[in-house]
């Protein structure tokens, strides 16, 4: 309840300060947030990004998924302009990451993985220090409101608990109103009911127009939140879809499941529900123990990353 | 028109921000983080007058013209202080800011990087003051040391203090990337300055350092710094104690400017806003 309440006003707030600016921006812009061609990036005879082609388009929440090590951090930190690639073509708002500036930096936000620092000021104080940086900042208030810290404001953040930092991450990297917005495994360290409140932040940032680019390692997270995932493993980016169609996942063979004479029975198949119709004329209704389950995406990610091994 | 499409990709600072305003920002800051830190205000900040109050307390006699031991001591408390504020500082914290990803976090924002240098340079210069103020007091309100009061004698403290401070300053950036984490930074950083104290004539009579340790201390700008405020604070008759029978203000203004030279070239082709296994 509380967390609605908190979100209303961060969405009324990006409304009210993208009336004049972002929406004419979106419209004139081209529809490409990323677009990135041939990508490739070599540690020490390791390939860890290993020509990547994608194309992300504004608006969208696209999550990257992966095992550890798999080329998510390497990817994201390129087109952040954090890391040099080896080959290939980069575009992100328009600008190679590697040549951009600050007005580029402005218009992007990071929400990186760190290590907890020891910083001697407060919650408000950070904020209101960052907001110097950019030239249309959110209210802090407002952030610190949008991410649940209304507690904290006044503590140092060095005595913050790690999923309290982990939300301070966030309200700085949207803190600057970011037409893109990155996030690296964001709700690493987030209790159940922190990482329902973030997913309805980020619903509400993409609600109005903010493009988000999402790693993260819990599938349900993609599930809900993003318009289409990539699936990056050993370098290479293997499935791109949507969460429903990801993998053949729409069109795979379903689980049909029951028990009959005392024994289980299962059938995999593609039509469910002619073998349900069937089973229940033989039992002439109630069919013991039935089940029909569908390739869940952690199923379908398994799956494509153990196809590559 | 929106803002956004005006402001060019690879513009240096996107319109609506200002670089006066971001670095008075950095400035507060780092004066927070810095005197909020209990360790920093005791052993960077206060270590000089607390090191006045200890040795002027166990070494209270005249050391001969007319000169007391605190008074010689205060030259080279001064001088190490400067040290302290700038170069240990700097080194220190630069290292765990880079190590615990806070550097990596302001480089990815629109920040403009000459705020954050031009930030850790107003924290030096206020705590500088800040020390040189605290220790002055302690001289002359404990052990009653005479301060200079010719006005050649406080020009030519600014002009050694500031090349001190600037040559400090862009050393402990420089040296910030030689500590491989942040845990290790300390201990990397403080037994440099440590000798250098001991062999540059701050705790003992600089012409009672052996030859060889004179020699290899000459190389550093410590000496150089503790010379100089030694010839602030001690009567001009001192100068013949000196290894060179003068004060050689001309070779301490080109020495310390060498180092601070030489520092700015090594920050500006090795400095890393990232850990060195992070690229």
């Amino acid at each position: 309840m509380e967390a609605r309440t908190r979100l209303s006003t961060l969405t009324r707030h990006v409304r009210d300060g993208q009336a004049g600016g972002m929406t004419t921006d979106l419209l004139t812009a081209t529809e490409t947030a990323i677009s990135v061609r041939g990508l490739t990036k070599t540690y020490e005879e390791v390939r860890a990004v290993d020509d990547v082609d994608l194309e992300i388009h504004r608006g969208e929440v696209f999550a990257l998924l992966g095992p550890n090590g798999a080329g998510k951090t390497t990817t994201v930190e390129i087109l952040e302009g954090y890391r040099r690639r080896d080959a290939g073509a980069v575009s992100v708002l328009g600008a190679d990451p590697e040549e951009a500036g600050a007005a580029w930096r402005a218009r992007i936000g990071i929400v990186l993985q760190t290590a907890p620092s020891a910083e001697e000021l407060t919650v408000t104080e950070l904020l209101r220090h960052f907001a110097t940086f950019y030239p249309r900042p959110r209210s802090v208030d407002e952030v610190i409101a949008a991410v649940g810290l209304q507690e904290k404001r006044r503590t140092r953040v060095r005595h913050l608990s790690g999923g309290q930092r982990r939300r301070l991450d966030v309200a700085l990297g949207i803190l600057g109103r970011p037409e893109l917005l990155f996030l690296d495994e964001p709700t690493t360290g987030f209790d159940p009911e922190a990482r329902r409140e973030f997913w309805e932040l980020i619903r509400a940032l993409s609600g109005e127009g903010t493009t988000i680019l999402l790693t993260t390692h819990y599938l349900d997270e993609a599930e809900q939140l993003a318009d289409r995932v990539g699936v990056i493993a050993r370098g290479r980016l293997v499935a791109l879809d949507t969460p429903a169609a990801l993998g053949g996942r729409d069109s795979s063979a379903s689980v049909v499941r029951w028990r009959e004479d005392g024994v289980p029975h299962e059938v995999s198949t593609t039509t469910p529900t002619r073998v349900v119709g069937e089973a229940a004329e033989r039992f002439g209704g109630e069919v013991p123990d039935l089940t029909v389950t569908r390739e869940t995406l952690e199923d379908t990610y398994l799956r494509l990353i153990g196809e590559q091994r | 028109m929106s803002p956004t499409t005006t402001v060019p990709a690879t513009g240096l600072r996107p319109a609506g921000t200002s670089l006066a305003r971001i670095t008075a920002s950095r400035v507060v800051v780092e004066l927070k983080a810095f005197f909020r830190e209990k360790d920093q205000v005791i052993w960077t900040f206060s270590f000089p007058a607390i090191l006045m109050l200890i040795f002027g307390t166990v070494f209270d006699q005249d050391i001969g013209g007319g000169v007391s031991f605190p008074q010689y001591f205060l030259a080279g408390m001064v001088a190490s202080g400067l040290v302290l504020v700038s170069f240990q500082n700097l080194a220190i914290t630069i290292a765990m800011e880079r190590d615990d990803g806070s550097l990596k976090r302001l480089a990815g924002t629109p920040m403009p990087r000459s705020a954050y240098f031009l930030g850790k340079i107003g924290l030096v210069l206020v705590t500088a003051a800040a020390q040189l103020v605290l220790l002055l007091a302690v001289a002359v309100l404990v052990f009653g040391v005479d301060l200079p009061s010719g006005a050649d004698r406080w020009v030519t403290f600014a002009w050694v203090a500031v090349l001190g401070i600037t040559a400090g300053t862009l050393c402990g950036i420089a040296y910030s990337s030689v500590p491989r984490s942040g845990k290790s930074a300390s201990a990397v950083v403080t037994p440099v300055v440590l000798i250098l104290q001991f062999i540059s004539g701050v705790f003992f009579v600089y012409s009672q350092v052996p030859a060889w340790l004179q020699q290899v201390a000459a190389l550093f700008p410590l000496k150089w710094l503790a010379q100089g405020m030694r010839s602030v604070f001690l009567p001009d008759s001192f100068a013949a104690e000196e290894v060179a029978g003068s004060w050689e203000h001309g070779r301490t203004a080109v020495v310390l400017a060498l180092w601070a030279v030489a520092a700015l070239v090594v920050c500006l082709r090795t400095f890393r806003w990232q850990r060195r296994d992070d690229r």
